[in-house]
């Protein structure tokens, strides 16, 4: 018998879902509708399975956390094949999705239909998100043979979420909605003669004549790329943060929650809590608003709001008290989150036990911070250091977002935590670089170079980019002392 | 008191230096813009035809010149902050009229009473509803009817009433 709840969002005030044809996916042998172009996690949430698995030791319940790949929550057993990212991963008609117990027993090689691939490029982009997608038009557009990896079934990266009017300058999409934002670098790579493939993961670099890298595609196939350069764009992930109970489904990182929600149309619940006032936490209380979600408070530990207060107004005049020098203490539950106890620090930054307070809350987006997602760097060798200013652990990179690995870029979130229209800049600064080192029409590619550079100081001028001007700063100078 | 930063509420001390000269705002619909922090942003300066709205540099906050502006309200979509507002204290008897972006469903219908919100969502009279237009990029611009006395604290509205 199919399964009766529906948690799909079907009108909306500013998104439109496009949902493809109706079709049947077995979860542990329960039959459930789903629809062409969902990942199978969404599919799951929207039939109101929140639990997609358990822990290997102590057996608690997982869900999903961040949905774009890059943590391990979601993982299921699918079609025999166990650990498959069931957040970016597509449904097909008669899918067999299983819950994993304990570790998972791998398939036999000689029972998967695998295929290998050899492809040759002058440029790999690693991830298709503004920053990448910038790169990829970018040096295209300046005669580079371009190739972009991706391994979310959709392009566009963060920007297909982001269901806000985006601040910058009007020349370079202010004003627009980043889902349209996306909409229009896709239309300017189809423009060009770069290739692109979704659902592919880059696993791993290799010294080989020019750089190797070794990607799969689809959990399937094994695609190794040679290439004489690599703008790796590959973003960040969102942090987490202590408390008990914090792993218990229903609590996600916010932008989790956006994708759930804005890119599949899933209500993420019903009674929200979201800790942490920065811009993501702000803008995606907005968001839950809109897709008609009870956003019930914010809390953070900060004693000042520290996103742009604009979105906060934005927040605050429809009743969300925003509560500053306020934390999580726990999180309540069994299968999945009920509430959570919240309490005001002291000066010492330590809850105040007469202010707990308990909130009915089916729904917990932490907004706590993001942290650069350097892991192919670091494997491949480029230096890194840790910046906070920047997120974390950074590969040190120059002026020009080259590593200490000749030829190897990186470009947006993942060379400092900032914004979806810096990382554009960033891009286009890479992609310039590469059509410059590849000799391809030198006098426009120093032109593009040059004007990126121009707005992306613009865009930085501003007292919310001191900090990351810091960080760079720093980055900048370990990366003279080493060359 | 709080402050704007501790609480994400525009303090009456913010909101009076984002306001036109009061003699201005007796001659007719102008424009308010509650963005007091440097924001790389630009939008509202593009959109203005007249030549109103001014931005010494991307990230300072605009200028209205209160001589050229209308209140024409083509701004108030535009604005990716949704801190633009137009205010008309001279529209009827007690009532005066306040332009608003509303991104949320349903969309209000000419005619219909909201409760008016202000700038904490709490309801602080009625606000009726004289236009709703869908702009570019889906943001509805509603046009209502205030107490007079309420229109610079009301900034949203909240349950229908009738």
């Amino acid at each position: 018998m199919e399964m009766k709840v529906d948690l799909r969002l079907w009108k909306h005030p500013i998104l439109e879902f496009k949902r493809g044809k109706p079709l049947s996916i077995y979860v542990n042998g329960e039959k459930i509708r789903a629809y062409i172009g969902e990942t199978i996690a969404a599919a799951l949430y929207a039939s109101g399975i929140k639990v997609y698995s358990q822990s290997v030791k102590y057996g608690r319940p997982r869900g999903f956390f961040c949905g774009i790949g890059k943590c391990s929550s979601c993982l299921m057993r699918v079609d025999g094949i166990p650990h498959v990212r069931t957040c970016i991963d597509l449904v097909k008609d008669g899918m067999n999705i299983e819950y994993e117990k304990g570790r998972g027993e791998p398939p036999s090689v000689s029972e998967m239909d695998v295929e290998e691939e050899k492809i040759d490029t002058d440029l790999l982009v690693v991830g298709g998100g503004p920053a990448g997608l910038s790169a990829a038009i970018t040096a295209a557009s300046l005669g580079v043979d371009v190739l972009v990896v991706d391994e979310n079934p959709k392009p566009g990266g963060q920007l297909i979420k982001q269901s806000h009017k985006f601040f910058g300058s009007k020349d370079n999409y202010a004003g627009i909605r980043g889902t349209e934002i996306a909409k229009i670098l896709l239309r300017d790579l189809r423009k060009t003669d770069a290739k692109w493939l979704l659902n592919a993961s880059a696993i791993g670099y290799y010294e080989g004549k020019k750089h190797l890298l070794a990607v799969v595609q689809n959990n399937r196939k094994l695609i190794e790329i040679n290439t004489d350069k690599v703008i790796v764009a590959t973003g960040a992930r969102e942090n987490m943060l202590a408390f008990p109970n914090n792993d218990l489904p229903g609590i996600y990182g916010a932008g989790g929650v956006q994708t759930l929600m804005n890119v599949y149309g899933v209500k993420p619940g019903n009674d929200a809590l979201i800790v942490g006032a920065g811009n993501v936490g702000l803008i995606v209380g907005y968001q839950l608003i809109q897709a008609g979600v009870n956003v019930k408070m914010v809390v953070e530990a900060m004693p000042k709001i520290g996103g742009y207060l604009v979105h906060a107004a934005k927040l605050r005049r429809l009743g969300v008290p925003i509560l500053t020098r306020h934390t999580i203490k726990a999180a309540k539950g069994k299968d999945y989150v009920k509430g959570a106890t919240i309490a005001r620090l002291d000066e010492n930054w330590q809850p105040i036990e007469s202010t707990e307070e308990d909130v009915e809350v089916d729904l917990i987006c932490l907004a706590v911070g993001l942290t650069p997602s350097s892991e192919l760097l670091f494997q491949a060798g480029c230096k890194q250091a840790y910046i906070p200013e920047l997120g974390g652990l950074v590969a040190i990179h120059s002026e020009d977002l080259e590593t200490t690995l000749d030829g190897v870029y990186v470009a947006g979130d993942v060379s400092g935590i900032e914004e979806a229209s810096t990382a554009m800049m960033e891009g286009r600064i890479t992609g310039a670089n590469v059509a410059m080192e590849l000799g391809k029409e030198r006098a426009k590619a120093e032109k593009t170079r040059e004007e990126s550079f121009k707005d992306l100081e613009a865009l930085r001028a501003g007292p919310f980019s001191e900090r990351v001007l810091k960080g760079k700063e720093k980055v900048w100078n370990l990366w003279r002392e080493m060359r | 008191m709080s402050s704007y930063e501790e609480t994400g509420v525009l303090t009456p001390e913010y909101l009076k230096s984002v306001l036109p000269p009061e003699e201005r705002m007796e001659k007719g619909p102008a424009v308010i813009i509650e963005c007091i922090e440097k924001i790389p942003c630009d939008p509202c300066a593009y959109i203005c035809k007249l030549g109103a709205i001014k931005k010494e540099s991307l990230v300072d906050p605009p200028k209205v010149d209160y001589d050229k502006c209308t209140g024409c309200g083509e701004c108030v979509a535009i604005c990716p902050g949704l801190v633009i507002f137009v205010v008309n204290l001279k529209y009827k008897g007690d009532e005066a009229l306040l332009m608003i972006p509303y991104e949320f469903m349903p969309t209000p219908k000419r005619g219909e009473v909201y409760e008016a919100l202000g700038r904490e969502g709490k309801p602080v009279g009625e606000a009726r509803i004289i236009a709703a237009r869908e702009m570019e990029g889906r943001t509805t611009v509603v046009t209502m009817a205030v107490k007079r006395n309420l229109v610079m604290t009301v900034r949203n509205i909240g349950r229908k009433i009738r």
